[in-house]
């Protein structure tokens, strides 16, 4: 019966697309499945283009473009002296979509609020365990349940976080795809019919474009929200064409059977660019590649080898074999797009030369060292096992031998934490709210020491600047401290330094109005095609 | 018949446990840790790994998990993916028909071509025509498909913008799935263009699915001809001034094509390792992709139930093969 | 044990002579099976003399020379005859030093999967019984997967690498050299000659390796060349699907996977390796069809 109901709203919808023969749809190659449609269990980008940017919104939204938020669902909000009490005012008259699935009958207000994040923070929740093998990552991993006092609802419209310590980034946090807004009353209609599962299928909230159906491994179908809180958008249809090779993404957008897609093979841009047909877009990527030491152990607990090997690595080298050039090494542990980035870090240059007598110096001789080389492509690093060949070549030349390694990538996670690893490990990392903190505490504090810290590194110095910035409020005081931090790890030289790729959008010319994330979203609120 | 059938099930039974017992096993081989992969580079805390542990199961003897699991697949129940939380049955019944068409039409493809080829090449043995023919089919039978199939994409999608590069329809058509298969559904949905789109969005696939089975059948096809046609009462029906069309048709190929279904249906198997290669290459979005891609994202769950759901249909197209054969050969009736 | 002299037709020996000088005769009438030995013939040597006759270091990178074309396209230079790969090594070496690798998988994944299949469908064929079935049900077992996707799924398990891969190749092809054992064995084992090696007292050691096996050689051995030529192709796409041999090996199949960005960009990077697997694997079979002709009585005659 349930079949029966859901072929008969499938075969209304198809008429109802085919009778609208002349709407604009607007489609998007996208580069792998959505894990699921519940943007608070997953991790994935790809994951959060499909389910976060399209059908929902969140209290605050990152402004296009940038990593600054402004007001989303809440329309203002307030934070008491102390830091610790924030009063969300939400926007009025907001509506949720109307689908084929679910008719909402009221508009957006507190307990759609209260629902979205207590079922990821409490376990006695209904939803909290919704999924089998479900779990929060994002709400987590952002280190909410310890940070949460109370969630309460002033009146219909109002909602008062109260959070146990200080914690600047967490305005941040909120406009990040995990917090998006459900609605509960699509929540406990599911509930009662005893198909809780559904949220995770079928999504159902108040962003730009309402979900359509999802055809597993092949096609994602939107449309427009009418009555979205942002103004109606321009495009009527929004098709996410699952394809996952690179290659085949760049011959469907050429033939024209896609308006845009995400991450092309950097050996295709030149011919991409050079297409009468196509425009390309590229903005620095929110990310940082590295090659973390483990500076617990010998000879690596030496600044003097630490800096001797950094200097022994040509980056331009791997940036241009890597990424064909559509990278910028790096200099700092964050990207240059974030702020606070500290520009008057001098970067450790290439010169084998003197490598090779620091190394001396040092007392270091026939050294022999393990690379680890990652098994995947990540936006940060494309081809971990390439660069590792070119940093082999690199370090014989200031006579270290080296030996690559590499695990499957669970097992490469995971072995890489252990405190006492042998060999520098290369690994990155992407940003998730744009906040320094993000990257500096988070990959390089003590507390991260037999975890993201890969380095194992823990320095004092540099550990006090970012913990005292974390709870500053101030951004020019905050941006002062990161760039202090910056400077002792410069000195310091936990990591080698890689690269920041590149976030390079090709599309179709008549595309109009897309905005590239720095966070690497890919959004289509705004966009238009004109003919 | 019926003796037969019992017999072959008595079989199948033991071996299903067996390969259950495999599947099972492989997964709890597999290097790297399923729960530490769910946050990526994002470090779990060991009580949330605990946690999550212990909510998959993973945390019970694992006696207690295979039985349990085993308990699970009778009643209908693969498992649940870890990457979607989707049911893997489900999953597998989505995808199914999409592998099953292109299957199918591969193997069409390989019959209709590879039967007239062999018949063919054996008729006129020795000629040019036969080893041009019997040439080709070793270079199809010795062909790497995934390079095939990027050859073809480069040449046909590419340069000459014949066919479209992936997928199983244009994006431009949708219709709810009825049977599964894009053909039949392209035209049941009375959308002008659809089936169209539909066929184009096959012809590569199939050709680069059908290439070795084709090979295959061509050549077998020529030597239980060559076989046939040495037998005396088809030298006899030449001798007696019949035509050779009607030799070949009536009495030589009916004969011949005995041990040409059997390769046909021991092509299946082959087919659907070939599938895991031809849908990587095409985006086909089918059971082959689907599997690669699990092996990838280490999602046990489905790779486990994957292959034991593969293998029971493996194991029972076989089954049917060996009743297909017991019809029309009645010499090997058990 | 004593000595007993069983009479078996191949190993007393006056006909073997002839029946070489036979069996050569057959497959030289095959002008592709001809033309395929030779073939083979110089790939092994290439493989051998990979060293002296590659014109570089497969490994060594030239920075300054990256995904060159080959000499006579545009661009191209006279010192990398086919060109160069996305990190500048020269294609003809790579190509050259896949031979080997390519060789090597066959080599031992038949080796591997012919020894281990004769002496599991030898004992399986000669006791019966339920050493019989056991064997037979772990092969239907292993035969109930596709074999590409079990070797992929057991390469995943024990990690991917040529080793592993071979391994897992040579595991999923067993079956079949077992089953084809196991049915000689068992027609044979009613043979006369056996039955009178038996009566003589020969021990079940000698029955089954020195009475029995020689004379079910021939399917074996054809059997051996499909494998050989099966297993170079099974590697190549498992290396194509990342799970062979790893980067920076210069196997056939790795280097296609790798060369798949450059598809629309650098066509020698992906055309010539595949074109590489084509040959060789086309050149084992053609042999393989001689072999078979030659090998095969009732084709003999007609």
């Amino acid at each position: 019966m349930k079949k029966l109901t859901t072929l008969f709203a499938a075969t209304a919808l198809a008429t109802l697309v085919a009778g609208s023969a002349w709407s604009k749809t607007f489609v998007y190659c996208s580069e792998g499945s959505p894990e699921g449609f519940d943007p608070g269990l997953y991790t994935a980008g790809t994951t959060f283009d499909a389910a976060a940017h399209t059908v929902y919104s969140r209290l605050l939204e990152f402004k296009k473009g940038t990593t600054e938020t402004e007001p989303g669902l809440a329309e203002s909000w307030t934070i008491s002296d102390d830091g610790l009490e924030y009063t969300f005012k939400l926007r009025p008259g907001v509506k949720f979509q109307t689908t084929e699935f679910f008719t909402p009958t009221r508009e957006l207000n507190a307990d759609d609020v209260i629902f979205s994040l207590e079922r990821q923070w409490k376990s006695d929740n209904a939803w909290h365990g919704y999924v089998t093998g479900g779990s929060w990552e994002y709400f987590a991993g952002m280190g909410l349940p310890e940070l949460l006092e109370s969630i309460e609802k002033v009146d219909d419209m109002t909602v008062k976080i109260k959070l146990k310590r200080k914690e600047a980034p967490f305005l941040a946090n909120l406009a990040m795809p995990f917090a998006s807004i459900m609605s509960k009353e699509y929540a406990d209609k599911l509930q009662a019919e005893g198909k809780m599962n559904q949220l995770n299928q079928m999504p159902l909230g108040t962003g730009p474009f309402a979900f359509v159906a999802y055809q597993q491994d092949a096609v994602i179908r939107y449309k427009a929200h009418p009555d979205y809180w942002g103004g109606k958008q321009k495009i009527d249809d929004l098709v996410f064409s699952i394809t996952t090779d690179a290659a085949v993404r760049f011959q469907k957008l050429q033939a024209g059977e896609c308006h845009l897609m995400p991450y092309p093979n950097a050996a295709d841009v030149e011919a991409m660019k050079a297409d009468p047909n196509l425009k390309v877009m590229e903005q620095a990527g929110l990310n940082v590649a590295y090659l973390a030491y483990n500076t617990t152990q010998a000879p690596f607990d030496k600044v003097e080898v630490r800096k001797a090997l950094n200097k022994a690595i040509n980056k331009q080298a791997i940036v241009d074999a890597v990424f064909q050039g559509q990278a910028t090494p790096a200099t700092n542990p964050i990207p240059p797009t974030m702020w606070s980035y500290d520009d008057t870090v001098a970067d450790d240059t290439y010169e084998p030369e003197v490598a090779k007598k620091m190394l001396e110096d040092a007392g270091v001789k026939d050294l022999s060292m393990k690379v680890w080389a990652m098994p995947v492509a990540r936006p940060y690093m494309l081809n971990a096992r390439r660069a590792a060949e070119l940093m082999q070549a690199d370090f014989a030349k200031v006579g270290v031998k080296v030996e690559i390694v590499s695990y499957e990538w669970a097992e490469y996670l995971e072995k890489s934490k252990a405190k006492d690893r042998d060999g520098a490990v290369i690994l990155g990392w992407t940003g998730d709210n744009g906040d320094p903190d993000n990257f500096l505490d988070t990959l390089l504090g003590c507390d991260a020491v037999g975890g993201n810290n890969r380095a194992q590194w823990c320095n004092k110095e540099f550990d006090d600047l970012v913990t005292k910035a974390k709870e500053a409020s101030d951004v020019a005081e905050r941006t002062k401290l990161y760039q202090q931090a910056q400077a002792v790890f410069k000195k310091e030289a936990p990591w080698a330094t890689l690269d920041h790729s590149l976030s390079i959008v090709p599309m179709r010319k008549n595309v109009e109005g897309f905005v590239q994330s720095p966070l690497g979203d890919f959004a289509f609120d705004g966009v238009d095609i004109v003919e | 018949m019926f003796r037969f059938l019992l017999g072959r099930l008595a079989v199948l039974i033991p071996t299903f446990v067996g390969v259950s017992i495999i599947a099972f096993s492989f997964i709890r081989l597999l290097p790297g840790d399923p729960v530490a992969l769910l946050s990526g580079e994002r470090v779990m805390s060991p009580e949330r790994h605990a946690e999550i542990s212990h909510q998959l199961g993973f945390d019970r003897p694992i006696v207690v998990q295979y039985l349990d699991y085993l308990w699970g697949v009778l009643q209908g129940d693969f498992g649940t993916s870890i990457v979607t939380k989707k049911p893997v049955i489900d999953q597998f019944l989505e995808l199914f028909p999409a592998t099953v068409e292109l299957s199918l039409c591969a193997i069409i493809f390989a019959v209709v071509v590879g039967i007239p080829a062999g018949v063919i090449a054996a008729i006129k043995r020795g000629s040019i025509l036969d080893q041009m023919i019997m040439g080709t089919a070793l270079v199809g039978f010795s062909m790497p498909i995934f390079w095939w199939g990027l050859l073809l994409i480069i040449v046909v999608s590419g340069m000459l913008q014949w066919t479209p590069v992936s997928g199983r329809i244009s994006l431009m058509f949708f219709f709810p799935s009825v049977t599964g298969f894009m053909l039949i559904d392209s035209l049941l949905s009375g959308q002008e263009g659809a089936f169209q789109s539909a066929f184009s969005h096959l012809i590569l696939p199939t050709i680069v699915l059908g290439t070795i089975p084709l090979a295959v059948i061509a050549r077998q096809t020529r030597s239980a001809m060559l076989e046939v046609l040495s037998e005396d009462y088809v030298r006899t029906a030449r001798a007696k001034g019949l035509p050779t069309f009607r030799v070949v048709g009536i009495h030589a190929l009916r004969n011949a094509m005995i041990p040409v279904v059997t390769t046909i249906g021991l092509q299946i198997g082959v087919m659907l390792a070939g599938a895991i290669l031809t849908e990587t290459i095409f985006s086909w979005p089918g059971i082959g992709k689907w599997m690669v891609d699990s092996v990838f994202r280490r999602d046990y769950a489905v790779i486990q139930g994957g292959l034991l759901i593969i293998a029971a249909v493996i194991m029972l197209v076989n089954l049917a093969v060996d009743l297909l054969y017991g019809l029309i050969n009645p010499r090997i009736r058990h | 044990m004593t000595e007993v002299t069983a009479t078996s037709p191949i190993s007393t020996d006056p006909t073997r002579r002839a029946r070489l000088a036979e069996f050569w005769y057959y497959f030289s009438e095959n002008r592709g099976a001809v033309i395929g030995l030779f073939f083979f013939l110089f790939l092994v040597l290439l493989a051998i003399c990979a060293p002296l006759v590659a014109p570089h270091d497969p490994t060594v990178q030239f920075r300054e020379a990256v995904l060159l074309p080959p000499f006579w396209q545009e661009g191209g230079r006279l010192e990398f005859l086919l060109g160069t790969d996305a990190v500048g090594r020269d294609m003809l070496s790579r190509l050259i030093y896949g031979t080997r690798f390519s060789l090597f998988v066959g080599v031992i994944v038949t080796t591997l999967s012919l020894s281990g299949g004769i002496l599991v469908g030898v004992i399986a064929g000669y006791f019966r019984g339920w050493v019989d079935t056991f064997i037979m049900r772990i092969m239907d077992i292993i035969l109930a997967f596709p074999s590409l996707l079990l070797a992929l799924v057991l390469v995943a398990v024990l990690g991917p690498g040529l080793t592993n891969a071979m391994i897992a190749i040579a595991l999923v092809f067993q079956p079949h050299f077992v089953r084809l054992t196991r049915a000689a064995v068992m027609t044979e084992k009613t043979r006369d000659y056996v039955v009178a090696a038996k009566v003589a007292g020969a021990g079940h050691l000698r029955l089954m390796f020195r009475t029995i096996l020689p004379n079910c050689m021939a399917p074996l051995i054809v059997q051996a060349t499909l494998s050989f030529s099966s297993a170079i192709l099974d590697a190549a796409a498992l290396g194509f699907l990342g799970m062979g041999a790893q980067p920076p090996t210069p196997e056939w199949g790795t280097m296609l996977a790798e060369a798949r960005e450059f598809i629309l960009r650098a066509w020698w990077v992906v055309t010539l390796p595949g074109l590489a697997i084509l040959v060789t694997v086309l050149a084992i079979n053609l042999m393989g069809d001689g072999l078979r002709d030659a090998l095969d009585p009732k084709l003999k005659r007609s």
